[in-house]
């Protein structure tokens, strides 16, 4: 392949970017792999901040009365844990690993639109940056995550946090539209031969699918805070009752935005499992047209659940039934993709390695956060545990148990591609362990604290029997989620340096990405190897009897 | 619940299982199955099956929950920053505090007169937002006496953990007899400690924001005080309601609560002994 011709153009482009410093380097890239970099390396310090806040919220919660945080600061931290985790975290996190493995997972040298990809990434940095200004410019938000009208206005909240939310935002939500534009642009065009639509690996699948969710549902949330900025800058009457606004239309607008976003956080991770699940089960994924399936019928009905968020608003029965209704739907193609998920697994020969027991612990624990959620559909109930730490705790059994754990899966599966060494499994397994006890520590009880009418967003509570006991169990099981998060950091930081040497495929993996070198260089295959079913690598090594 | 519980255990033991008895043995690739068709079918249809019947399961019971309502409210409840005003037609005002006959089904309108709250009496009720401009209404019923606790369970900015209340449940009879005294009116006390405080009510500027029916009637931004000394918990469940309890939250109402919008009035020593009695007299 040395005969392939340089064009004069490409080698002028090399030898200027020699000349640059490392620094330069990183900050003009356009490499689809630096950028993905740096979108992790960006999310994983978020995530330091973001938790340090979980840890706060969790100190002031120890026991009943505890003063270690005032109201007000108790409220700006915890609005700041929602939202840095929602949109600093969770949703560039995962964008940031569909920029590094998309081309890599379909045979492309890079991104369709590089540039776009840069302008996106360095967007988003802003609007965290932007957010995190807050307070030092006098007060975070304090509004909560959701940033409910009208306390979200002028007249109750005065000071200027919410304006930095929402300009924050909504700078990272154009990040966030242009990475799914690219995305899609790119996925379209640039698979290498053979590789049809329905040969794609299921991540990217996921990834295709999640990119137009978000051009869907991204804009509501953008147009509601450009409304809610007009209403605190120019006075409008958007989302007051006074002057004929109303507060519940923002909760339309935020939710038919904020519903998808949950889907939009889980897909991704839905996408990594299903890689991750086959290649340690030595099998291919269980009924692959219906798992590709079952995400575009999630998405789809995804952005007709919203207002299950408002069943206490009083919306009137006809509405809370149908929305009711939907929102019972979008379990069954949930459902199916969990029975896919164990049906590889059987006949298998299962490999335990730490990115498969985050695979197997992200299954049991987003059953238990999907199980949850049904009862949020079932309108009668949601009447009873919206609000309340029953809420809590579900949501975080999706996003931290189900999310996380895919994405802990996917750290575990691919840092050696990305850096070219294993991470440590001994550390891993520690790591693993602490980090699963931990979560259920810290959150298996809140069902039942909300069971029991602990109200959500307080920053204290009367002293309930029980409540005193169950919130000291949530709150030493956050520490241990603190202690498994500097186990990560540890074995990220060593493993980068002296792990062993991955090789090309170190887990004997079939998706594309793993025909090249690790890393895989700017240009990322010299040449892709050919196509002719959903796993290229399995059919190369069995060119005769391999089914696949 | 159970059938969550039953579905959570299916998918837990299958799973269990499939990693005991398929873990690695030898380095051979296991057999290459690709899917089934029909099983898909089967595991589709099922979980159709079991949200259909919880579909009608929570439509029948949102329908047993929320009956028609075919007549006024008995009480209104308006939640404001950060308390619950409570009224019985137009002559019982009280706060933070419901009182309802046991086992009869009492109407609830549920307010907002700021941002939006949520009304929920765990035991008695399901939650409901209070939307300002926009009026709900729930039914709730006791079946015993008692006390039972209520919050506010939409996050409405600073003191959104001290909006509480309570739903307290008492025959017909003592709930009548309840009901009679709030609507009556508080009469100046005539002398000691309390015709001064009294006095001094109206002359610090208590008296602005809340009122004492039968002593002032001015526009109600703050708890109706004309039965304060009746109430069993202040500041929407923050303490219990003791003379010493008053007096520290007359004293230091940003420390004992912070952001609410009670100001401090600096009260002398002298205020304070005075203005608590006062408030101790209204039964």
């Amino acid at each position: 392949m040395s005969d392939i011709p340089i064009t004069p153009d490409l080698l002028e482009e090399s030898a200027r970017a020699a000349d640059r410093s490392r620094w330069q380097e990183w900050i003009a890239t356009v490499d689809h792999k630096k950028i993905g970099t740096l979108y992790l390396i960006t999310t994983l310090a978020f995530f330091c901040v973001g938790g340090v806040e979980a840890l706060l919220i969790r100190i002031q919660l120890a026991w009943p009365g505890n003063t270690f945080l005032g109201p007000d600061a108790y409220n700006q931290i915890f609005t700041m844990h929602g939202t840095t985790m929602v949109f600093l975290v969770v949703v560039p996190l995962l964008l940031g690993l569909a920029n590094y493995l998309t081309p890599l997972m379909i045979g492309a040298r890079d991104m369709a639109l590089p540039r776009l990809n840069a302008f996106s990434f360095w967007v988003f940095l802003f609007g965290g940056i932007l957010l995190y200004f807050s307070f030092v410019a006098g007060h975070a938000p304090s509004a909560g995550w959701f940033s409910y009208a009208p306390l979200s206005e002028k007249g109750y909240s005065t000071r200027n946090g919410l304006d930095y939310w929402a300009l924050a935002l909504l700078g990272i939500g154009v990040g966030t539209i242009s990475t799914a534009i690219n995305l899609i642009v790119t996925i379209i065009n640039l698979r290498t031969e053979g590789l049809t639509i329905r040969r794609l690996p299921l991540f990217v699948w996921m990834v295709f699918v999640n990119s137009f969710l978000i051009i869907a549902a991204l804009p509501a949330l953008n147009a509601s805070l450009v409304m809610l900025l007009i209403d605190r800058q120019l006075h409008a009457h958007f989302f007051t009752q006074l002057g004929g606004g109303s507060p519940i239309l923002w909760q339309h607008f935020f939710w038919s935005f904020g519903h998808p976003e949950v889907y939009i956080m889980v897909l991704p991770a839905f996408g990594i499992i299903s890689e991750v699940i086959p290649v340690f089960s030595r099998k291919p994924i269980f009924g692959y047209g219906f798992v590709a399936a079952s995400t575009v019928a999630i998405a789809l009905l995804s952005l007709g659940v919203w207002a299950h968020h408002m069943f206490a608003v009083g919306l009137g029965h006809a509405w809370e039934y149908a929305f009711g209704a939907s929102s019972l739907l979008i379990a069954v193609p949930t459902g199916v993709k969990i029975f896919n998920w164990i049906a590889t697994m059987w006949g298998g020969s299962i490999r335990f390695t730490t990115s498969m027991l985050f695979a197997i612990a992200f299954l049991l624990t987003f059953t238990i956060g999907g199980l949850s959620g049904v009862t949020f559909a079932t309108v009668p109930i949601d009447w009873q545990v919206t609000d309340t730490y029953y809420v809590v705790a579900h949501m975080h059994y999706v996003l931290f148990g189900g999310t996380l754990f895919g994405v802990m899966a996917g750290v575990y599966y691919w840092f050696p591609k990305m850096s070219g060494r294993m991470l440590s499994e001994r550390w891993g397994k520690v790591h693993f362990w602490l980090m699963f006890i931990g979560f259920h520590m810290t959150f298996f009880v809140q069902h039942f604290l909300g069971l029991d009418g602990m109200p959500r967003r307080v920053y204290t509570y009367p002293n309930r029997p029980g409540w005193g006991v169950m919130n000291m169990i949530s709150t030493i099981g956050a520490f241990v989620i603190g202690i498994s998060v500097l186990v990560l950091l540890a074995n990220i930081q060593i493993s980068r340096r002296s792990g062993a040497l991955a090789g090309d495929n170190p887990w004997n993996a079939w998706t594309l990405e793993w025909a090249t070198s690790s890393p895989p260089p700017e240009h990322n295959f010299d040449m892709a190897p050919p196509v002719r079913g959903p796993r290229p690598l399995w059919d190369l090594a069995h060119p005769q009897g391999g089914r696949t | 619940m159970w059938v969550c519980a039953f579905i959570l255990a299916v998918v837990t033991i299958a799973t269990f299982y499939i990693l005991v008895r398929y873990r690695r043995r030898d380095d051979r690739e296991p057999d290459q199955t690709t899917g089934n068709k029909t099983l898909e079918i089967v595991w589709t249809a099922i979980p159709l099956a079991l949200v259909a019947l919880l579909f009608g399961l929570s439509v029948m019971t949102a329908r047993a929950v929320d009956h028609k309502i075919q007549r006024a409210a008995d009480v209104v409840v308006t939640g404001r920053q950060w308390w619950w005003d409570v009224r019985y037609g137009a002559n019982a005002i009280t706060a933070n505090e419901i009182h309802v006959p046991v086992g009869r089904e009492i109407l609830v309108e549920v307010d907002a007169a700021d941002v939006i709250h949520d009304f929920w009496a765990p035991r008695l009720s399901r939650k409901v937002d209070a939307v300002p401009g926009h009026p709900n209404f729930i039914w709730i019923r006791a079946d015993q006496p008692g006390v039972f606790a209520g919050a506010c369970a939409e996050y409405c900015g600073a003191q959104h953990a001290w909006m509480r209340f309570r739903v307290v449940a008492q025959d017909e009879a003592s709930y009548e007899a309840w009901l009679a005294h709030q609507s009556t009116g508080a009469a100046t006390p005539s002398n000691g400690d309390a015709a001064v405080g009294a006095k001094r009510f109206g002359e610090l500027t208590c008296a602005n924001c809340h009122a004492i029916r039968g002593i002032n009637t001015q526009k109600q931004y703050a708890p109706d005080l004309t039965h304060v000394a009746s109430r069993q918990m202040l500041a929407a469940e923050r303490m219990e309601n003791t003379p010493q309890n008053l007096r520290d939250w007359l004293r230091e109402p940003k420390v004992v609560k912070p952001g609410c919008y009670m100001p401090n009035l600096k009260l002398s020593d002298q205020d304070l002994t005075d203005v608590t009695a006062f408030l101790e007299t209204l039964q």
